[in-house]
């Protein structure tokens, strides 16, 4: 008899006909050191990894400028590694500063593909619909690949696939809080809709909030934070890798259904009798059940 | 002691606006040479790695640095990737 073994890799998350081996996207920011982010990276066994575009330091202002380079980048760090980056366009607020980051991150890193954020205000850090939405199209139309980071509201999700994004990735609570996914509703509703992958993107704090994602129906998550701010960033990054793949696993299993009340799993027949155990069989109602 | 003329901001001179601080020049500059100057250490075997340069909020392709002269008044962004997201 043919048993058939399904594990999370037989279907690889796949974006704009790319497939990925790990659905688990990461980020790098809010590390200590890049030592200690190489391993968290090894660890979660991630194949795409988000990087953010800045001012080169200057020389006369030395290495503690804004960004080291050769070597010591996190650029050299993900090629030694043979981690595809996904530049974002982090800290925008415009559509302009949006295009024109994605642009120059095509440039220096070499890839079409771009982590949309247009952020409203630096105090939510929530992001623009409209601004993100309208970079989206001016992105698409001049050859990117798109993973927008946008609200958990499925009316927005849907304009971005619309619009031609590749992937759509919703938050699930606000960038950095680690409060898990305010809305599995809303979550759940863009996964079930949505043409292309979906990706939760922000507010994982730990390793169930990120099994929940995948439970919900999305296709992957993407989190920094939760594992460079652990106190052990590399047993984090590994409960965060088996936590997707556990979702993914998960909802594809057919779970079983819900129910009010309690119901025996142990036949009702041939229990063990003890005195005068002749009780009245309506009192065990919910056991017969079982049967 | 000598004074750097990447740091040295004298009003009087001619300069651009690298990453949002002055840029003495003294002639045009080609991108290439501005790179060069301003991150020697991305350019391995004189191919520069890991940088984009934007000048007037329009990127210039690698292709194009050579040809694309930096003078003053202009506005130069100078990016590369930096751990975040």
């Amino acid at each position: 008899m043919a048993t058939t073994s399904t594990t999370s890799t037989d279907a690889p998350l796949t974006i704009a006909g790319t497939s990925l081996g790990s659905r688990l996207v990461m980020g790098t920011g809010g590390a200590a050191s890049l030592l200690a982010l190489e391993d968290a990276l090894v660890a979660s066994g991630t194949e795409l990894t988000t990087v953010a575009m800045r001012r080169v330091a200057r020389p006369a202002l030395g290495a503690a400028g804004a960004a080291a380079t050769g070597d010591t980048s996190i650029w050299g760090l993900l090629e030694r590694l043979g981690i595809r980056p996904l530049p974002n366009t982090a800290g925008c607020f415009t559509v302009r500063e949006a295009v024109l980051t994605a642009q120059l991150a095509r440039e220096a890193c070499g890839t079409d593909w771009i982590k949309l954020e247009v952020i409203a205000d630096d105090v939510t850090l929530l992001p623009d619909p409209a601004g993100t939405v309208e970079a989206a199209r001016i992105l698409v139309d001049d050859g990117f690949t798109v993973l927008p980071y946008t609200n958990d509201d499925p009316v927005t999700a849907r304009h971005l696939a619309d619009a031609g994004c590749a992937a759509v990735m919703p938050l699930g609570s606000p960038i950095g809080s680690g409060l898990g996914i305010a809305n599995p509703r809303n979550i759940e509703a863009i996964a079930a809709a949505s043409p292309v992958p979906v990706i939760l993107d922000a507010g994982i704090g730990t390793a169930s909030d990120a099994a929940l994602a995948m439970e919900l129906g999305c296709d992957g998550v993407l989190l920094a934070t939760a594992v460079t701010r652990a106190a052990d960033p590399v047993r984090m990054a590994r409960a965060m890798r088996l936590a997707v793949e556990a979702g993914y696993d998960a909802a594809r299993a057919g779970r079983m259904p819900r129910r009010e009340q309690a119901l025996a799993s142990s036949p009702a027949d041939g229990r063990v009798a003890v005195g005068d155990a002749t009780a009245a069989p309506g009192a065990r109602d919910n056991l017969d059940l079982a049967l | 002691m000598t004074t750097s003329p990447d740091t040295f901001a004298d009003p009087a001179r001619p300069a651009a606006f690298v990453n949002g601080e002055p840029y003495p020049l003294d002639g045009p500059v080609p991108v290439t040479d501005l790179v060069a100057r301003l991150v020697p250490e991305v350019v391995v075997d004189g191919v520069p790695r890991g940088v984009a340069v934007a000048v007037d909020d329009a990127v210039v392709p690698r292709g194009a640095w050579d040809r694309t002269e930096i003078r003053p008044g202009m506005r130069v962004e100078v990016v590369t990737a930096v751990q975040g997201g």
